[in-house]
């Protein structure tokens, strides 16, 4: 049981090591003697080499495809290494990373989207990176696939939304406003993990640090629903947040992503839940808070689900508990939405005291067990 | 979400293994005394024939197992924290195990120790079992006693247990009564010197029941208003007055016979050992008794502040003779030879919650009392109380509860209930 546990502290740790080093050089070096040539085509991405001995590794890439492509080198939880984005079409590019022994994908991604053309690498030599069990590696890499889909839908639903206070239409951008938020509730955790992006998107008021300008989606809220008026200022802070949610998808595939960070973030949703949105904090202005803590706990449910299949076999008490209270906020949460075809929930200002005692209760339920997760899973 | 920095060291994983909360000094000495008196129905903590006058101030534990709950009898703490608990599970299997996990936590918390596996030392990667704010400090002759309301027999096939004598109250005259802070399937009394330590076990068992039981409400008392010690001096009240002076005494072993323990053949058989919990909040108008005369304020309650004597007399201890007093002072009215004898046993705290909205104190007495039987014992003398009572024009009753409070825990085997549930449904 310790020992496991320490395998997985010491691989988090080396990978954090790694991640200082890697870097990539913009010009060509020329074939070294770790140089692995890689061919990306529309449907396929050849290795020279399968195994390459630790330290500087180099890609001389070439993309004989139609379309742009990006090459990454990947951890064994799809989190990146090195990677190259914009390959053009018939153009070569060289790409070098400082990689310790381990094993390794590289993987293409023609048109620079989905899950790619994959081909292993090992990399040989001592001070290699302790092997995790595949079952959580796979969990973590199924995650920041997830945590990307919904960065990736985020944005044309936020690009609605900003459309819509361009076009100064009040109603088109109240409309929007909460579906805009779903992608980046359900996956908060991660965007907060980067420091800097939440507090320009997602502070409320009374978050602002002295001298804070205060920007990103509450801030239209309050225009939106409060003062009920769309100026310049809006229009500006619309653009704003477009930009800054499209530096977050940018950067999930980035980020440090463990089982245990996976399992604390699912009950740190559930926190979210409890401190924010059961109060009516979160959206103090437009009410619909019931549709951030839907998508916040489909966040924790996600993350849950992944890591169930290691945390039943060392915890099925814990696991059992877990789906009946996921269960049962469900269908407690269903109770509120307008109608049961739409994804739509009732304003919150409209539920009574004992009712957000009744959600609480529901939340509380859940989240105890939650936190025992990551424990179940490092087991 | 968590990086790697927050993630833990290997030296750190390494260390030593989950370590328990061990006994310091005094404690150790306390849980010797406890299990002395355990022998006898009623556990204190006791030198001889004394009540240990310093008891409060040695932390001593009171035994947890014993024939009777602790918590009634045992001589009254500071301090209380006291909550009503609803059931959410509807699967009475996971209600049982509840209550067993509640009985070894309660077992080690009235012991001075830590829950579970302790407040530190476990994985890092895991909440601790224990909230770590008792830590350090002593038992603090903590009890923990269970009740189970009206509303409880509705749930798990228990309606033909429910006893005839777990009455709901009536509405009384003058009742307010707030529904967020009355009834509840099932409470927790604990009482201890040490509000810390009282309200470190609430948690905790709230801790454990989330998911089968969610904390209706609770209340928070920071001064005993009774004491069951006759040689302790009784305590006042936030009118300023001494309080409970002819209380059943936790050493009236035919008294709490007679008026507070369910008998053989009072049925049902598994409240036999218990007894009946009725929880009232009584707010008290603090600022108009303030500026009530001193006059008025003794004929009220028909002692003088003082001393405590009854009208006419010159020591807290003297029988009183109630005719002396006006018809409507509140010591005539809740005397038991007004009331045909009618005795319970009074445990309870004052409160202050602060303020309310019109910046008054938001205080009064949280009322507990005991009794064989609330048909004969709270509700008469509640109905000639709020009927006639001097006092009723600066208090009001504002929540309200009542409980049948099963037998004590007879050993490490033993559980809370255990005699109401190991019944078939």
């Amino acid at each position: 049981m310790r020992a496991a546990r320490l395998t997985v502290v010491t691989a988090v740790a080396t990978a954090a090591a790694l991640t200082a080093v890697t870097g990539c050089t913009e010009k060509s070096k020329g074939d070294g003697d770790a140089a692995i040539k890689v061919t990306a085509a529309d449907a396929k991405c050849e290795t020279s080499t399968k195994s390459v001995p630790a330290g500087q590794v180099t890609l001389n890439i070439e993309n004989t495809g139609s379309k742009a492509t990006e090459v990454e080198i990947l951890f064994p939880d799809d989190r990146i290494v090195s990677e190259k984005e914009n390959i053009g079409s018939g153009t070569k590019y060289t790409l070098t990373a400082e990689v310790k022994a381990g094993e390794y994908e590289i993987a293409c991604r023609p048109g620079m989207k989905g899950h790619g053309v994959r081909q292993k690498l090992t990399v040989t030599g001592s001070g290699a990176v302790a092997k995790r069990n595949p079952k959580l590696d796979k969990a973590v890499a199924e995650y920041r696939e997830y945590a990307q889909e919904q960065a990736d839908a985020t944005i044309p639903k936020v690009e609605t939304f900003v459309k819509a206070i361009k076009a100064g239409d009040l109603k088109a951008a109240q409309d929007a406003y909460a579906p805009s938020r779903v992608g980046w509730e359900r996956t908060e955790p991660i965007a907060e993990s980067f420091g800097d992006i939440d507090p320009k998107t997602d502070t409320r008021a009374d978050g602002l640090e002295k001298g804070q300008k205060w920007t990103g989606w509450h801030a239209l809220e309050k225009a939106l629903w409060q003062d009920k008026k769309i100026g310049a200022d809006q229009k500006t802070l619309a653009d704003q947040l477009l930009t800054d949610l499209k530096d977050w998808q940018k950067r999930v595939g980035k980020a440090v992503i463990t089982p245990t960070s996976m399992a604390n973030g699912a009950k740190e949703l559930l926190d979210e839940v409890a401190t924010g949105k059961v109060t009516g904090e979160e959206d103090r202005y437009s009410h619909t808070d019931l549709s951030d803590f839907k998508a916040n706990v489909e966040g924790a449910q996600k993350a849950y689900e992944l890591l169930k299949p290691v945390a039943q076999t060392n915890d099925k008490a814990l696991t059992t508990e877990l789906d009946k209270q996921f269960a049962a906020l469900d269908t407690t949460l269903d109770k509120y939405r307008t109608d049961k075809t739409s994804d739509g929930f009732v304003s919150y200002d409209k539920v009574t005291e004992e009712q957000r005692k009744e959600l609480s209760d529901a939340v509380n339920a859940l989240a105890e067990p939650l936190s025992k997760l990551a424990a179940a899973v490092v087991k | 979400m968590t990086d790697t920095q927050e993630a833990a060291t290997p030296e750190a994983a390494d260390s030593q293994a989950p370590s328990r909360r061990s006994l310091l000094g005094w404690g150790g000495a306390g849980l010797a005394l406890g299990a002395a008196a355990a022998g006898g129905a009623v556990a204190m903590a006791r030198v001889g024939n004394d009540v240990d006058p310093t008891a409060a101030e040695t932390g001593a534990a009171v035994a947890f197992h014993g024939a009777n709950q602790a918590g009634i009898a045992t001589p009254v703490q500071d301090r209380l924290h006291f909550a009503a608990f609803d059931v959410q599970t509807d699967d009475r299997a996971e209600f049982v195990r509840m209550l067993k996990d509640w009985t070894a936590a309660a077992r080690r918390m009235t012991a001075g120790k830590a829950v579970g596996e302790g407040a530190y030392g476990g994985l890092a990667e895991a909440p601790p079992d224990d909230t770590g704010e008792a830590l350090g400090l002593k038992p603090s002759r903590l009890t923990l006693t269970i009740g189970f309301g009206p509303s409880l027999f509705e749930k798990f096939g228990l309606k033909d247990q429910r006893p005839e004598a777990l009455v709901d109250l009536p509405q009384f005259p003058g009742d307010a009564l707030d529904k967020t802070r009355t009834g509840g399937d099932l409470c927790i009394q604990a009482c201890a010197d040490d509000p810390q330590v009282a309200v470190h076990a609430i948690r905790n068992l709230a801790r454990i029941g989330f998911g089968k039981v969610v904390i209706r409400w609770s209340q928070l008392g920071f001064g005993k208003t009774s004491s069951t010690t006759p040689d302790a001096q009784t305590p006042r009240n936030l009118m300023g007055f001494k309080d409970g002076t002819r209380n059943i005494a936790g050493t009236e072993t035919d008294r709490l016979k007679k008026f507070v323990w369910v008998g053989d053949g009072d049925g049902p058989e598994w409240m036999t050992g218990g007894s009946y919990l009725v929880a009232r909040r009584i707010r008290m108008h603090i600022e108009t008794w303030d500026r009530t005369s001193l006059q008025e304020q003794e004929d009220i309650f028909g002692r003088d502040k003082g001393e405590g004597a009854p009208v006419g007399k010159a020591k807290e201890h003297d029988a009183p003779f109630l005719k002396a007093m006006k018809p409507d002072a509140h010591v005539r009215l809740a005397h038991p030879d007004s009331n045909n004898g009618i005795t319970i046993l009074r445990r309870g705290y004052s409160f202050t919650d602060g303020t309310d909205g019109l910046g008054r104190l938001e205080a009064g007495l949280f009322f507990l009392a005991y009794q064989r039987d609330v048909r004969k014992g709270f509700i008469p003398l509640q109905r000639s109380l709020s009927a006639k009572d001097a006092l009723n024009e600066y208090i009001q009753h504002v929540g309200s509860a009542v409980f049948a409070v099963p037998p004590g825990v007879r050993d490490k085997d033993d559980w809370w209930g255990s005699t109401l549930f190991s019944k078939e449904a």
